[in-house]
């Protein structure tokens, strides 16, 4: 199907990528969605220097005594790998490009509840990384992207607080993204768009807004102790000056641990509209889907203790810490069994975003099941700090919420742009980043369990094997994501116009042209349908919405 | 069983607690691959089997079935709660050294461990340690948070500045285990790590008088009780400004506030560094802070004496 429009919809003349020209229409705009446009530049600008960082280190660990850098310059590369991905790449990038674009068009809205504090949000988020960057460039930090005390405190003389406060001020951006959301969905729904009537990728983007706005604050009073600690030498965190310095942790993880799910809620939102897309098929168990995200949000903010099982926090606290982790697996795991039930007699094609969705699934699967290990209090005692946590969770962040937002970014991009990428270059990317992952990280399950700690610039020799493998499988992974840059970057001029619904996906936005008006629809969509109503013959003449795009009528 | 050799799946099980925490660990692995399998397995054949055949179709729309939403609710339910009881059972019983341990005194800074025996060797990045005895390490830091990591032996704890944990193990078979630091500390965190050589009692016990030249902890402690004039206030008969330490330790001690702590390593280590913090029911808080001007190793060391003098109590009696 995905050639079949091209010919009928030549690009609607007017949209929101050509209604006005020059940086000042793009820099000042409150339409959110060239304001996802911006964070899209600005994301994949910050994952590329993030991923640079990790090239380096994989490059470094493919001799026990360490390849390239001394083991200082080696601490500055994995502290600026984790928090470049974590505050500037993974917490923004669902939210703040899929979700920009895609809430006020699932919803039937022109815009967001607040566009110019949307606006204000990227500014925020483009000081916060400018700040990191010039940390970076000005000598770098040393302290791991969690930023523990009283190392960060007192010892660390690195660039800890430019950093910090660059992550302060990009906590801000997400704080209002997440308050502009939540307004948005409870104020601007279309007619008819009930809340069990709306995808599921708002469900998700509702649940992570939630976090946002409630877990955000606690981070960023954590940083401002650590500067008043740093600059004043009060007695926070540092024991010496009369403070405690677990006392960070539990500040830190407070935030740190939900913001997990900030990651990776929205790329399960992604994946529920990918397979209902793909498989034509309302989500199975929608509304238990749906709560499961609000289930993972709030059990979340409950067990940020089970980092520090082995911090010498009390063996009561750690037993509870234990069993609330255990059941934020369940939410999960009902989320994984849907999924899969809903591909039970669908009709299932394999373009790119379906494959990234699939991917998911397993991926994600391994990395929820590998949890399981880590909330065991027996195994977490000799598995915490090893490679072990650092496969698990990079098989979520990577393997669930990259996967997921490229997934994402592949299924909207006709959409975003009105043309198509080659589907062939596409998969054949998805397939290698697929390979490429498992061979990064599976390797370092073992190593984890052998007893190699993380955070080592220089190894025990018995480890080099299975460091040279998962290197390998990094540089495959490298070259997996430069390849959509590439054909991305070549379809915006080249791609085959795609047509306002080349899937033939369910959906309020697959329901206007490609790309979308400034306003979004020419008339406020009625909803009448449940989300997902593949019943219906597919095409985008829906009686139900009385509103499609008149560029293509 | 050569394969095994090149390839092992887990560090060779050096303490009485490997076995069972690799059981639990097992037992996890075959779970994941289970679920892992039956996803997998189920993307597959669905995917093959339902298949877009017409670019057109349209597939029957299927209705949530309750029944299999409480299955893949409550089976997933029942079974953490199953490992719940396994994994935090084993912890507990892995939380406490049993009561006839071995004792030996660490303290971490950067980038190294400083390791002492009671008896008075002292060493650094390395621990000795006679085979089947239960050794309890009481741990504090001169700097940063480190981490106590012997993966063959599948224990780990923190180290902190300010304050003491504890950790213990009971090796079972000779030989050289890696120790590695395991809490980021700064550059040479990956050079701070050691070795913990398990001998035999015959060995140790050469190995020990080969290292008995200097003084015990206690002894050492009991020089750094009169060095620091500690003796002046805290005399044998209770006649001083301060109490008497002679069979304090193991003791509850009444506090002006109200409450009553147990004299254990921490009360002691907080009575030397901040004495105001605790001020003692029947005395005057007269005693000065020595934070700052001994170090951790010391602190131990009048630790040790202090212990002592309640096992000469016992004796005296």
């Amino acid at each position: 199907m995905s050639t079949a429009p091209q010919a009928k919809h030549p690009l609607p003349p007017v949209n929101y990528l050509n209604v006005n020209y020059g940086i000042r229409s793009w820099l000042l705009t409150t339409d959110h969605k060239r304001i996802a446009l911006l964070y899209l530049v600005s994301v994949s600008v910050m994952f590329l220097i993030g991923g640079v960082a990790a090239t380096l280190m994989r490059l470094h660990l493919i001799t026990p005594h360490g390849t390239l850098v001394q083991p200082e310059a080696y601490n500055k590369l994995f502290t600026i790998h984790g928090v470049v991905m974590t505050f500037f790449f993974m917490i923004p990038a669902i939210p703040a490009v899929l979700g920009n674009f895609l809430v006020p068009m699932m919803i039937g809205a022109k815009d967001l509840a607040f566009p110019r504090l949307n606006l204000l949000s990227w500014y925020l988020y483009l000081a916060g990384a400018s700040l990191t960057l010039y940390a970076i460039l000005a000598g770098g930090v040393d302290t791991g992207w969690t930023f523990y005390t009283p190392y960060s405190s007192t010892y660390s003389n690195t660039q800890v607080m430019a950093t910090a406060l660059g992550a302060f001020i990009a906590g801000f951006s997400s704080i209002l993204t997440g308050l502009n959301f939540i307004v948005t969905i409870h104020k601007m729904r279309a007619p008819g768009m009930t809340w069990f009537r709306m995808p599921l990728f708002l469900w998700s983007a509702y649940a992570t807004s939630v976090i946002q706005v409630l877990g955000t604050p606690v981070v960023a009073i954590a940083i401002i102790l650590v500067g008043v600690e740093r600059l004043f030498h009060a007695g926070i965190f540092d024991p010496r000056l009369g403070g405690d310095p677990l006392l960070f942790q539990h500040l830190f993880w407070f935030y740190s641990h939900p913001a997990v799910y900030i990651m990776v809620l929205p790329a399960m939102g992604v994946v529920s509209e990918l397979i209902a897309a793909f498989a034509r098929k309302r989500i199975f168990g929608y509304k238990f889907v749906a709560f499961s995200s609000i289930g993972i949000a709030v059990i979340g903010f409950l067990v940020w203790g089970h980092h520090m099982f082995v911090s010498g926090q009390s063996v009561y606290a750690s037993l509870i810490f234990s069993l609330l982790s255990f059941l934020v697996a369940i939410p999960s795991a009902i989320k994984a069994f849907n999924w899969t039930a809903t591909l039970y007699k669908g009709s299932i094609s394999y373009q790119a975003p379906m494959l990234y969705a699939l991917g998911f699934l397993g991926l994600f699967t391994m990395g929820g099941l590998t949890g399981l290990f880590l909330a065991s209090l027996a195994t977490d005692v000799h598995l915490h700090g090893t490679y072990f946590i650092v496969a698990h969770f990079h098989y979520i962040m990577v393997g669930g919420t990259v996967m997921g937002y490229m997934g994402g970014l592949h299924y909207w991009w006709p959409k975003i742009t009105g043309r198509l990428y080659p589907d062939g270059w596409a998969r054949f990317a998805a397939l290698m980043i697929f390979a490429g992952f498992n061979l990064t990280f599976f390797p370092q399950f073992v190593l984890g369990y052998l007893g190699m700690p993380r955070r080592y610039a220089v190894y025990p020799a018995e480890f080099q094997v299975l460091n040279v493998m998962s290197s390998a499988g990094a540089s495959i992974l490298a070259v997996g994501y430069l390849i959509p840059l590439v054909y991305f970057i070549w379809s915006m001029r080249y791609g085959p116009v795609a047509g306002p619904n080349p899937w033939n996906a369910k959906g309020l936005e697959w329901q206007t042209s490609s790309p979308p008006p400034t306003e979004n629809f020419e008339e406020t969509p009625i909803v009448t349908e449940e989300a997902y109503a593949y019943n219906d013959p597919p095409g985008p003449e829906i009686p139900a919405t009385g509103a499609i795009g008149g560029a293509h009528a | 069983m050569a394969l095994a050799q090149a390839f092992p799946l887990r560090p060779r099980p050096g303490s009485t607690i490997a076995e069972n925490v690799d059981k639990l660990h097992f037992f996890l692995t075959g779970v994941t691959l289970f679920f892992t399998f039956i996803i997998f397995a189920a993307i597959f054949y669905f995917a093959i089997r339902y298949r877009r055949r017409t670019p057109n179709e349209i597939p029957p729309q299927t209705q949530t079935y309750m029944a299999l939403e409480l299955t893949w609710t409550l089976v997933p339910t029942c079974l953490v709660a199953f490992i719940f009881v396994w994994s935090s059972s084993l912890f507990f019983q892995n939380s406490r050294a049993p009561n006839a341990s071995m004792e030996i005194f660490v303290v971490g800074k950067q980038w190294m461990w400083h390791l002492q025996h009671p008896e008075g060797p002292r060493e650094i990045n390395e621990l000795h340690v006679p085979v089947g005895v239960p050794v309890k390490l009481t741990m504090t830091s001169e700097d940063v948070i480190h981490g106590f990591y012997i993966p063959a032996f599948r224990i780990q704890k923190d180290v902190l500045p300010g304050r003491y944990t504890t950790i213990w193990f009971q090796s079972t078979e000779t030989g050289v285990y890696h120790l590695f630091c395991n809490q980021y500390c700064g550059a040479e965190h990956s050079g701070m790590i050691g070795w913990i050589y398990v001998m035999t009692p015959e060995d140790y016990s050469v190995w020990l008088s080969g290292g008995l030249k200097g003084e015990s902890m206690a002894q050492a402690g009991e020089r750094l009780f009169s060095q620091y004039g500690c003796n002046t206030c805290h005399k044998p008969d209770g006649s001083g400004k301060g109490p008497s330490l002679i069979g304090q330790f193991g003791k509850p001690q009444p506090l002006k506030d109200g409450r009553t702590l147990m004299v254990d390593e921490s009360f002691i280590r907080q009575a030397i560094t901040n004495p105001n913090s605790m001020p003692l029911a029947d005395y005057a808080p007269v005693m000065p802070s020595f934070q700052g001007q001994m170090n951790e190793e010391q602190i131990l060391q009048l630790m040790a004496y202090v212990k002592s003098l309640a096992a000469q109590e016992r004796k005296g009696k």
